[in-house]
């Protein structure tokens, strides 16, 4: 018997990371703890040298190996470079705060790659095999994350909650996939597809069935209501820098495997899972953006506004549209980027012994540090909306797409919301122009970090005024 | 004769009772991740019934890919459930109530 060897140049990147993590964790034995930020430097060379290496290797055409079930694709490829450069900013903001706390140890890159790992395998996927295996690598390294703090009991509480909901979550997605496997009797998602468009308008009981149970799957996974619960406390309850990781490059890969399972694999019953997106997104938005009002705690705050902001990006799926994928591609790019700003000023205003979570910690920051403080004011802009910064654009592009397949009245209802939402991110304004400072002193914090917080918040105002360059990217990787 | 409808049947009980153990289970946090396990045998089942009767041997592929991820995923969960005791001397599930809001 002889195995055909699989054409392995798609996946290089996959197997570059792969072979780093695993160096990391061995060169991170032998290394004392003042040495540890070799481990660091070479996290970050990793990130590097895949993207580098996602780009070598790239071809315009979609190239399928592994016996069908691995997919590299100029919508992998571009979904693969921001994973890598958000992953990087992670790891940047927080390496101050880590080593404050003691927690500077090498678990922290080496879970955190295998997560990036998890990641890339998710945006490659093409077979359910590959998909699920991505999806858990990635939760599995972030269950292990949460509860990396060991002495706080609010983490493991965190963590047991998120590995309950994730593991129920994996499981109604797998109930799901069986039945898709038994009714057209193939893993792989073309394969399913065109099953499906050859029983175009006559789908059976249990295909509406295993429907409803991937996207509950998918629901969980992303944090849209009423599958939410979990992500306000694993977001409070975490430490700062895994809440970052979590809020940010993760949803990049949510949206790859919406995009791969609904858009391609699932694409003809379109009609089926609309409804039911737009079921969710309606209640992501009223939810997220109303309880985020009640919160004291900017972390679980942020939570809730993640939870809105998930809303909208199933507008732009739910649309169906190639301009409704790459308006949720956008969406989903610019709500990562400025999730990790968000929660890096978290990271940034904290220090030992203190964590700057409170929204009464942010009260005049201007007085405190104004290019700080200017930079948070652009990120809360670009998050609640507001011209010129690119979250506006963004939710312009989504409800774009909405109001072009004639659901005008959700358009509405979405801007109604977003006006909601802007409540509360005026509010972190206004407490930091506003508002009297308490006399603690900010921490000093390296050139490194200080440089990516003002690339990161300077860059909602470029792509906000520039938003042509990150909108042809998204319509190039969706595809004609 | 016992048909493929059978085994879906069963799977099917093992999915809602696990689905259900999640739920209703206020007690003890060990028999949550017994019912995270039932549901990943429960699909196993579906898995293994549908690939016997089309006669492709890709679903039980997978299902030894589930099995690896379900003991990874145990190795886990346990972790996770010494490290809330070590904290909280508890792992009753009602008093994991911390974060309100």
């Amino acid at each position: 018997m002889s195995f055909p060897i699989p054409d392995l140049v798609p996946a290089i990147p996959e197997m570059f990371v792969l072979a780093m993590a695993c160096t990391i964790l061995v060169v991170d034995l032998f290394l004392k703890d003042d040495r540890r930020d070799v481990t660091y430097g070479l996290t970050q060379f990793t990130l590097f040298g895949a993207l580098v290496l996602t780009w070598i290797v790239h071809v315009p055409e979609a190239r399928v190996t592994f016996s069908g079930s691995f997919i590299a694709d100029p919508l992998s490829d571009t979904l693969k470079s921001f994973i890598y450069v958000i992953a990087a900013g992670v790891f940047l903001y927080s390496r101050p705060y880590l080593k404050e706390r003691g927690l500077f140890k090498g678990e922290y890159y080496v879970l955190g790659l295998f997560a990036v790992l998890g990641m890339l395998v998710m945006v490659s996927a093409y077979s359910f095999v590959t998909l699920y295996l991505g999806l858990e690598l990635l939760s599995l390294c972030l269950y292990a994350l949460v509860a990396f703090d060991r002495d706080s009991g609010r983490a493991s509480e965190a963590a047991m909650k998120y590995f309950i909901l994730g593991a129920l979550a994996s499981g109604m997605l797998l109930y799901g996939m069986s039945f898709l496997y038994g009714l057209s009797g193939s893993l792989e998602i073309p394969v399913v597809a065109e099953y499906l468009i050859a029983n175009a308008g006559q789908f059976s009981v249990p295909l509406t069935f295993a429907l409803v149970f991937v996207v509950v799957g998918l629901a969980f996974k992303l944090g849209a209501v009423p599958f939410h619960m979990w992500v306000p406390d694993v977001y409070h309850g975490a430490p700062t820098p895994v809440t970052l990781l979590i809020g940010s490059a993760p949803k990049i890969a949510g949206f790859a495997i919406i995009m791969r399972l609904l858009a391609d694999g699932l694409g003809a019953m379109h009609a089926d899972w609309q409804g039911m997106l737009v079921l969710l997104a309606v209640l992501s938005l009223a939810v997220g953006n109303l309880i985020a009002i009640a919160q004291t705690n900017i972390k679980r705050m942020l939570a809730y506004s993640t939870i809105s902001h998930v809303g909208f990006l199933l507008l732009g799926i739910l649309a169906g549209t190639q301009e409704g994928y790459a308006a949720a591609l956008f969406y989903t790019v610019t709500y990562a980027i400025m999730a990790m700003g968000g929660f890096g000023m978290i990271i940034l205003l904290s220090r030992q012994g203190f964590e700057a979570e409170n929204l009464d910690d942010f009260k005049g920051l201007n007085e405190r540090n104004p290019w700080l403080a200017f930079m948070m004011l652009l990120l809360m802009f670009s998050m609640a909306g507001v011209p010129p910064t690119v979250g506006f654009y963004a939710k312009l592009m989504v409800l774009q797409a909405v109001v072009q397949i004639g659901m005008t009245w959700l358009a509405v209802y979405a801007v109604i919301f977003s006006i909601v939402g802007a409540f509360y991110y005026l509010r972190v304004v206004k407490l930091m122009y506003f508002d009297k400072p308490a006399d603690e002193p900010l921490p000093v914090r390296g050139l490194d970090v200080t440089v990516v917080m003002s690339v990161n918040g300077l860059l909602m105002v470029v792509l906000g005024i520039f938003p042509g360059i990150l909108m042809s990217i998204a319509a190039l990787a969706v595809g004609p | 004769m016992i048909t493929l409808s059978h085994y879906l049947v069963l799977g099917a009980i093992l999915f809602s009772l696990s689905v259900a153990g999640v739920f209703l289970n206020r007690k003890n946090a060990i028999v949550l991740l017994m019912c995270v396990e039932l549901m990943l045998l429960a699909v196993n089942m579906n898995f293994i019934a549908f690939s016997h009767y089309s006669g492709d041997p890709a679903g039980q592929v997978f299902v030894f890919f589930i099995l690896t991820v379900a003991a990874a995923e145990a190795a886990i969960g346990l972790a996770i459930l010494v490290l809330l005791f070590r904290n909280r001397r508890t792992i009753n599930v009602q008093d994991l109530d911390e974060m309100k809001g």
